[in-house]
C-alpha cells in the first residue's frame, strides 16, 4: 500500500450554472406581488411568522453563498447570527441607538468575525471545515454566557429588545411595519447576492468550488476570495440576526445553539445547494415543517419530521431548485403546444 | 505533580469511552466516505435493545451477543433502505438524511422507552483498578475490549480478503467494480459492522453515563472530533485520537482559570483545530493528493 493515494474525487458540490442560479422575470414579480400582498389579508401572529421566514431566509441565503458559491461547507452559521443578533441587542438596550441603524452594524461586525475566521478556515476542507465551524457554534452559546461580558449580554437571561413601532404615524400593527422592514432588506441584499454572484467575483468564486487548483492556475487569488466569502456569508447572516432579535424582541444564549446552525443547513439543502431563491423555500421548511410534525404526533414530532425530511430528500434529491427545473420544462413545452 | 499523572489517569479513563465512539465513526467513514451523525443515536439505540433483553431475563453475554447481530442486520437495513436509493443523491443531502434519521431514532426510542435515566450493568464490575480511585474496573475493561477490537479490525482490513474488497470500494470504486468486488454490498457491510461497533460502544459506555435517549449527544460531538483529530482515515489514529481528547478535555478543566465544565468542550475542540491547521489530515491520517 503506497502512503499517497492518487483519487479523483468529484467536486463536493456540483456544479451550478451562473444562470440557473437565479429566478425569470416573470417568476420574481409573481414571487414579490405575494410578499407585498399576503400579510394585508392575515393575522398578526402570521405576519410574525412570514418576518421569521424572510429572516431565516437570509440566513439560508447566506449559507448558500457560502457552500454553493465557494463551496465552503459551514455548520457555524448560528455562531455569526448569535452576533448579529447579540450587536443589535446591546446597541439598541444600552446605547440607545435606533434599530435600523444597528443593522449595518451588526452586518460589519460579523463581516469582520468571519473573514477573520475564514483564515484558518482556509487550510481545512470537507469534514474538518465543517468540525472548525461546528467547534464555533457550540463555543458560541458558552462564550455568551461568560461571567466577563454579563454586564452587556445579560449572562443566561439574555436581553429583551423593545419592539419598534411604525414611523412617521403610519397606521399599521407593529407586527406588519416590521414585515415590510424586513422585506425591503431581504430584497436589498438577495439583489446585491445574485449580483455577487454573477459579477467577476462571483466567478471567481465558482472556479474555486468546482476546482481549486484549475482556479489558482487561472489567477485567482484563492486565500482572498475564500476568505471573502466566509465575510460576506457571515456579514448577512449577521443582519439575518440582528433582524430576528428586533422580531423576536429577545436574545439569549441558548436560542443560538447548533440546532439553528442545523436548520439553516437543511433549509439550504432542501432550498437546493446553490441556488439562490430556493433559500426562502428551504426557510419555509424549516420554520413550517416542525410544526406540521408537532401537529401530527406530539410524542413523535422528531421522527414525522425525519420522516417528513426523507420523503423530501427522496422525491427531489437537489431540493426546491429541481422543483422549479422541471416546472420550467413543462412551462416550455406548454408555450410550444 | 501528583495532580497533574491523576488528571491523566481521568483523561484516559474518559477518553476510553470517546476512543470507542471514534472506532465506529472510522468505520463507517471507510465503509462511506461520509460522516455518519446518526451514529450516536444507533448506538443508543442498539444498547436500548440490549438493556430490554436483559429485562427480560437474558444473561448480558447472552443479550450482548444478539444485541450485536440484531444491530449488523439493523445497520444493513438502513442502508439498504434509505441510502441506497441516495447514493446518486447529492453529499449534501446525504447528510441531511443523516439529520433525519438522528431525528427518527432518538424520537422512536423515547417513545418505546421514555426519557428517565436507567441504570445499566457492566460486566466488568465497578471496583477502584489496581487500587487507583481514577479508574475504575470497568473503565478498564472498556479500554482493554477497544484495543481489542482495534486489533480486531486492523487483522480484518489489512489480512482478509474481504476486508482488502472493502478499503478497495471505498477509496477507488470504479476500478473494485472493474475487478469484480461487488461495491455497493461492500457499503451494506460497512454499515453493518459500523453499527456492531457502535452497538460495543453503546454498551461499554451506558454504565457511565447512564442509559436515556439523549446519552450519545455529547459522545458522539467528542467522538467525531477524536475521529478527525487522528485522522479519518485511520482506527489507530481513532483511538489515540480518543484518548488524547479525554486527557486535553481534563487538563484543560484543571490548569486553565475560569474553565468551568461548560468550557470545557469548546476549548478542546480549539485545541482539535489547531492541531488540525498544522495537519490538516489528522495525526495519522494520510493526505489524500486530488490529480486536477
Amino acid at each position: 500500500m503506497s502512503a499517497v493515494q492518487e483519487v479523483v474525487t468529484p467536486a463536493a458540490i456540483e456544479a451550478v450554472p451562473k444562470r440557473a442560479m437565479t429566478l425569470g422575470y416573470g417568476t420574481s414579480l409573481i414571487m414579490l406581488a405575494l410578499l407585498l400582498l399576503v400579510p394585508l389579508f392575515v393575522k398578526n401572529f402570521i405576519i410574525f411568522q412570514l418576518t421569521m421566514l424572510l429572516i431565516y431566509g437570509l440566513a439560508v441565503l447566506a449559507l448558500n453563498i457560502l457552500t454553493g458559491g465557494s463551496g465552503q461547507f459551514s455548520l457555524g452559521q448560528s455562531a455569526f447570527y448569535a452576533v448579529g443578533a447579540y450587536t443589535s441587542a446591546i446597541l439598541m438596550e444600552h446605547a440607545g441607538m435606533n434599530y435600523a441603524l444597528t443593522l449595518p452594524v451588526a452586518g460589519l461586525i460579523c463581516f469582520g468575525f468571519g473573514f477573520l475566521f475564514g483564515q484558518p478556515a482556509l487550510r481545512l476542507s470537507g469534514v474538518y471545515l465543517a468540525l472548525a465551524t461546528f467547534a464555533l457554534a457550540t463555543a458560541m452559546p458558552q462564550l455568551l454566557k461568560l461571567g466577563y461580558f454579563e454586564h452587556w449580554t445579560g449572562g443566561v437571561q439574555g436581553l429583551v429588545v423593545t419592539k419598534p413601532d411604525a414611523p412617521f404615524g403610519l397606521p399599521i400593527s407593529q407586527d406588519m411595519w416590521l414585515y415590510y422592514f424586513t422585506l425591503v432588506i431581504t430584497i436589498a441584499i438577495y439583489i446585491f447576492s445574485v449580483n455577487l454572484l454573477q459579477s467577476r467575483s462571483g466567478r471567481a468564486l465558482m472556479a474555486i468550488r468546482d476546482n481549486e487548483i484549475a482556479a489558482s492556475a487561472m489567477g485567482v487569488d484563492v486565500a482572498l476570495y475564500k476568505t471573502l466569502a466566509f465575510g460576506v456569508s457571515a456579514g448577512i447572516t449577521g443582519i439575518a440576526g440582528g433582524l430576528g432579535a428586533i422580531a423576536v424582541q429577545f436574545v439569549a444564549p441558548d436560542a443560538y445553539t447548533i440546532t439553528l446552525a442545523i436548520s439553516l443547513f437543511l433549509g439550504m439543502v432542501v432550498g437546493g445547494v446553490g441556488w439562490l431563491p430556493g433559500s426562502i423555500v428551504g426557510s419555509a421548511f424549516i420554520i413550517f415543517v416542525p410544526n406540521i410534525a408537532e401537529g401530527i404526533s406530539k410524542g413523535l414530532s422528531g421522527a414525522v419530521f425525519g420522516v417528513l425530511l426523507f420523503l423530501v430528500i427522496f422525491l427531489v434529491p437537489h431540493g426546491a431548485r429541481q422543483v422549479a427545473i422541471v416546472a420550467q420544462q413543462l412551462m416550455g413545452k406548454l408555450k410550444r403546444n | 505533580m501528583e495532580l497533574f499523572t491523576n488528571q491523566i489517569l481521568a483523561g484516559i479513563a474518559t477518553g476510553a469511552i470517546y476512543a470507542c465512539m471514534a472506532l465506529a465513526v472510522v468505520m463507517i467513514y471507510q465503509a462511506i466516505d461520509h460522516l455518519n451523525f446518526a451514529q450516536g443515536e444507533m448506538a443508543m439505540f442498539s444498547t436500548f435493545i440490549s438493556w430490554q433483553l436483559m429485562q427480560w431475563g437474558v444473561p448480558y453475554w447472552g443479550a450482548f451477543i444478539i444485541t450485536l447481530a440484531l444491530s449488523f442486520a439493523g445497520g444493513i437495513a438502513i442502508e439498504r433502505l434509505l441510502f441506497k436509493p441516495l447514493a446518486k443523491a447529492p453529499i449534501l443531502t446525504n447528510v441531511a438524511g443523516f439529520i433525519a434519521l438522528f431525528a427518527i431514532i432518538n424520537s422512536v426510542a423515547g417513545l418505546i422507552w421514555d426519557f428517565t435515566i436507567k441504570q445499566y450493568p457492566t460486566p466488568f464490575g465497578s471496583y477502584p483498578f489496581l487500587g487507583s480511585q481514577l479508574i475504575s474496573t470497568h473503565q478498564a475493561g472498556m479500554i482493554g475490549v477497544t484495543v481489542l477490537l482495534l486489533l480486531a479490525l486492523y487483522f480484518f482490513f489489512q489480512f482478509t480478503r474481504i476486508g482488502l474488497a472493502m478499503r478497495a470500494a471505498a477509496s477507488v470504486p470504479e476500478s473494485a467494480r472493474l475487478v469484480g468486488v461487488n461495491t455497493s454490498w461492500m457499503i451494506a457491510l460497512g454499515w453493518g459492522m459500523a453499527a456492531a461497533i457502535g452497538s460495543i460502544a453503546g454498551m461499554l459506555i451506558a454504565p457511565v453515563v447512564f442509559l436515556e435517549p439523549n446519552m450519545m449527544g455529547g459522545v458522539l460531538i467528542y467522538g467525531f472530533a477524536a475521529a478527525v483529530l487522528g485522522g479519518l482515515t485511520s482506527p489507530l489514529g481513532a483511538v489515540v485520537g480518543g484518548f488524547l481528547v479525554g486527557i486535553f478535555e481534563n487538563l484543560a478543566g484543571t490548569y486553565i482559570p475560569g474553565v468551568g465544565n461548560e468550557l470545557k468542550l469548546p476549548i478542546a475542540l480549539a485545541l482539535i483545530i489547531t492541531v488540525l491547521v498544522v495537519k490538516p489530515a489528522g495525526l495519522f491520517g494520510r493526505p489524500i493528493v486530488k490529480r486536477v
